[in-house]
């Protein structure tokens, strides 16, 4: 089924009505590089297709209670924001190139960014990033363009998938890193604080951070201001409802995966690179950016805006290589963000902090369980030691119906027995005991 | 229209959060925002009338014509939408994976992943694809880190790309990112890749060439063949941009034309919805040799027949996404692969190019055409003698297509192009909705001698008319503070 409206006949008095035969439409391509002999499946049924896939989608277990985090959660999102990203003006349209058809996702875009400097207390934002990696890569190239720096400095609590990225993206350019470990779950000073000199484009750091601790920067930032160089803060949003924001701690680059933002799991994406920076950087961010204007009438109105920094002008010397943005999924967020509101967000960023220190302390209370980082802060997620292999004893609960956390040993060398654990405003008292039940009779 | 931000009502809600079944947990003062985060306060009314009139004041693919050239706006199934809904796909932690034995979680969508790379590798010719790119310029990007790795372990000393001057601007940004010049090249008079002039470029410092085939002016170099050849002569690999496949879907394969490394935009040939300006996705192909380099993790089923992920492969570029790409946008392909097949396949290309030549006929007699002869997906005309004669530019044209219901085409692209206007009607759309938007094109080609000032002060149906985007750049508002 090809969703193609002509019929044949139509084809036919088409083909007539042009004076040209269907050979004469593939005739400027040499003979010798068509093909026909592709060995491709029939076209199916919608009927077939939807069976076929129902039944591979049962193959997959998400039936299992979630306290798996690691910086993809699993929110609650009201019904109406799927309503309305459904509604297919936004969904089939694209890159608003003609700002009169497109004010709808213009104005969006606009309100987006607006509601991610309110969130973040930063100045200016874009129209989003691919995820909360890329965005993290972007971020650090643009300290580069600002500073004219090659000097990174990371702390090894940034999310691990995310320093592999930057890693892979960085090989063939000439970008020098110096990964900081951090000292019982928080940023070390003494060693960041000595690392940072003119050589520095930027120092990375992400609050949360990977392990669940939570951090003020604003030291870390006045350090490295003096330096002349910048900070970056890779951020989880939802925290945001109540944690100290970059904006206040000084960042100059503020980034993060949006997911968690009203964005289903769906295996890995689509997601939300969440990218702001503070005013004098503007010209210096990548990707689109919607600013409003006036039209020939006066009246308010969006388009986007310095479009002379992206590839389609600057080519070779663009900011950034980007394209498209995620504008659909920056719509997800900025409905989900209008629909909790001022109150709501705060409240479920606090029922998290709640539940995940409830959590904490019916797990703690388990013989042989121990805290890994004692003192910390913590936001909604949480290193515990277990008196054995963790990647085992969440092998274990899975079996009784739980996601029970990320084996750390997987990114960390010598936390083998190491589990984050992660829980949201979706999970009850009840599943966390449960949880609690099932731990204990497994270790 | 007011912002949502000005429609606040305090104390208003639209969310009743918890249940709040556990003691609350105060976080130390110090380390807590000061004030809480000015969101809107509203009522779920008061967020849907606000969002539905925006979606009033936005046109989709669903609303009509849509013939941005360059960009395949098909219509976009909504069985894919309702399949990658099922909570089995909707509701996968990416992570699951990554526990022991956890990949025994997910093997629906880890054989989604699987089948999808194969019939992909059969659509293009090619021996093996990632799935991870997040976007057609991120498979670009993708594409020439693996170039860069192939140069650098054969120790080769490449540093520039070749890409000819009608190229997206996405291309040559790609290129410069992963670290290489770019050397442009000038088309010739038939509007195609000179190969003369590739033959003049050609030394051993070149890493490789960008092509996209049909080009930006819908025409297919029958040269290509023979350009891939070349570049190979000086071990240099060849991309494929596939930006514009939909021309040869089913009827021609970017491998058999000689090409190493190919991007796909699922988005554009593959009809999932381009969402307003993404997610789309933009899975990499590569032939055999070049297989080793592909991103991390990478899908392999076992001979229990079992699927599992593998990250040990040391040749490999590494983590260009966090995990398998937008993989609810690669299932929706999927879906559309499998409803298609190898007869709905070959149809798409020969609707699409059948559709475009036929835009272009019926136009030529109205509107300069930049090439004359039987082109591929898509079109490109000149508005130079409206412009000549009347002052009508090629923008002024897009504006009247606005009140006469259509999306316009691409305007001032490709470059190349004097005022350009590129149309590509897709092979969705019927004989009636082409011959509606060939008379209003007609009719403004008209007006541009009747009646000028009328196309000049165009669109009048529109929510806004004209905004100044130079007013917007220099005093700039990007955000409501």
């Amino acid at each position: 089924m090809p969703f193609i409206s002509n019929t044949l006949e139509q084809q036919d008095q088409m083909l007539a009505e042009i004076g040209l035969t269907k050979e004469d439409l593939f005739a400027d391509i040499p003979a010798g590089l068509l093909y026909e002999d592709f060995k491709l499946p029939q076209g199916l049924s919608e009927q077939r297709v939807r069976d076929s896939l129902a039944e591979l989608a049962e193959k997959n277990s998400t039936h299992l209670t979630c306290f798996l985090g690691g910086g993809f959660y699993d929110h609650f999102t009201p019904a109406a924001v799927h309503s309305i990203i459904s509604r297919s003006e936004f969904y089939t349209a694209y890159t608003p190139y003609q700002p009169e058809l497109s004010q709808g996702i213009l104005q969006a875009i606009y309100e987006y960014q607006s509601a991610l400097c309110r969130l973040t207390e930063m100045e200016v934002a874009n129209a989003s990033l691919y995820d909360g990696g890329t965005a993290l890569y972007e971020a650090m190239m643009m300290a580069h363009r600002i500073t004219g720096r090659n000097k990174i400095i990371i702390d090894d609590s940034v999310n691990p998938i995310y320093r592999v990225m930057i890693h892979s993206y960085t090989r063939n350019l000439r970008i020098e890193f110096e990964e900081s470990q951090c000292k019982d779950g928080l940023a070390d000073r003494d060693r960041i604080l000595e690392r940072i000199d003119d050589k520095t484009s930027a120092v990375i750091l992400q609050n949360p951070n990977f392990f669940g601790c939570i951090d003020d920067f604003s030291d870390i930032a006045a350090a490295a201001h003096d330096k002349g160089a910048l900070l970056i803060v890779s951020c989880y949003p939802i925290s945001l409802g109540i944690l100290k924001t970059p904006g206040a701690m000084g960042a100059d680059i503020v980034t993060g995966e949006g997911q968690s933002l009203g964005l289903p799991l769906s295996f890995g994406g689509p997601y939300l690179g969440l990218m702001a920076a503070r005013k004098q950087y503007v010209r210096k961010m990548p990707g689109r950016i919607v600013g409003e204007t006036t039209d020939a009438s006066g009246q308010r109105a969006y388009v986007l805006t310095l479009q002379a920094r992206e590839q389609h002008i600057r080519r070779d010397k663009a900011t950034s290589n980007i394209c498209s943005n995620e504008a659909l999924c920056a719509l997800t967020a900025l409905v989900y963000l209008s629909l909790l509101g001022k109150e709501g967000l705060k409240e479920t960023a606090q029922l998290c902090a709640d539940k995940a220190s409830y959590a904490y302390k019916r797990l703690t209370a388990i013989p042989g369980v121990q805290p890994h980082f004692r003192g910390r802060w913590f936001f909604n997620e949480f290193v515990l030691d277990l008196p054995c292999e963790a990647a085992d004893v969440i092998a274990k609960l899975i079996e009784r119906g739980f996601a029970a956390g990320f084996p750390l040993s997987r990114y960390y060398s010598g936390m083998e027995n190491s589990i984050l654990i992660s829980v949201t405003e979706k999970r009850t008292k009840h599943e966390i005991g449960m949880l609690a039940e099932a731990l204990e009779s497994v270790l | 229209m007011k912002l949502i931000f000005e429609k606040t009502v305090p104390g208003r809600r639209a969310v009743q959060t918890g249940p709040g079944d556990v003691p609350t947990m105060n976080v130390r003062s110090s380390l807590l925002r000061e004030r809480a985060a000015e969101l809107p306060e509203l009522s779920e009314l008061d967020v849907v009338r606000h969002f539905t009139e925006l979606s009033r004041r936005n046109f989709g693919v669903d609303s009509n014509f849509y013939p941005l050239g360059s960009c395949t706006m098909k219509y976009n199934p909504k069985v894919a939408e309702h399949i990658a809904s099922y909570p089995g796909f909707a509701q996968l932690h990416p992570l699951l994976p990554q526990l022991r034995m956890g990949g025994m979680l997910t093997q629906g969508a880890l054989q989604v992943l699987y089948e999808i790379d194969l019939l992909l590798r059969e659509i293009t010719g090619m021996a093996g694809f990632t799935m991870q790119p997040l976007a057609g310029a991120h498979g670009e990007l993708t594409g020439m880190m693996i170039m860069a790795a192939y140069h650098k372990d054969k120790g080769n000393k490449k540093t520039t790309v070749l890409i000819p001057d009608s190229a997206h601007g996405t291309n040559p940004a790609s290129a410069a990112i992963a670290g290489y010049d770019v050397v442009s090249i000038p088309s010739n008079e038939n509007g195609v890749m000179d190969i003369e002039a590739v033959r003049r470029h050609l030394n051993d410092e070149v890493a490789g060439l960008m092509l996209t085939c049909p080009n930006t002016l819908g025409l297919f170099n029958p040269h290509v063949k023979e350009i891939c050849d070349l570049i190979h002569s000086v071990d240099g690999l060849a991309y494929y941009d596939g930006a514009n496949l939909n021309a040869i879907v089913g009827k021609a394969r970017p491998g058999d034309f000689g090409f190493d490394i190919v991007h796909l935009n699922l988005h554009k040939t593959f009809a999932t919805p381009h969402g307003g300006g993404g997610p789309g996705a933009g899975p990499v192909g590569v032939r055999e040799e070049l297989v080793p380099y592909l991103p991390v993790s990478v899908v392999v089923k076992r001979s229990d027949g079992t699927y599992t992920l593998e990250y040990d492969h040391p040749k490999s570029i590494g983590y260009i996404a966090p995990f398998y790409g937008n993989f609810a946008v690669v299932l929706k392909a999927y879906v559309y692969i499998l409803m298609l097949g190898k007869e709905g396949l070959r149809r798409v290309a020969e609707n699409a190019v059948l559709n475009a030549n036929y835009v272009k006929e019926k136009l030529k007699s109205h509107y300069r055409i930049a090439f004359d002869r039987p082109c591929k997906h898509e079109c490109i005309f000149s508005i130079s003698d409206q412009m000549a004669q009347n002052g009508i530019r090629a923008t002024d044209v897009a504006k009247a297509l606005i009140d006469r219901g259509f999306h316009p085409p691409t305007v001032y692209f490709p470059t190349v192009v004097h005022e350009a206007i590129m149309i590509e009607p897709t092979e969705t759309e019927s004989k009636e909705t082409l011959d509606s938007f060939i008379d209003a094109m007609i009719e403004i080609a008209e007006q541009a001698g009747s009646e000028p000032e009328k196309l000049r002060s165009a669109p009048r149906t529109a929510p806004v008319c004209r905004p100044n985007e130079t007013a917007a750049a220099k005093d700039l508002n990007i955000a409501y503070l």
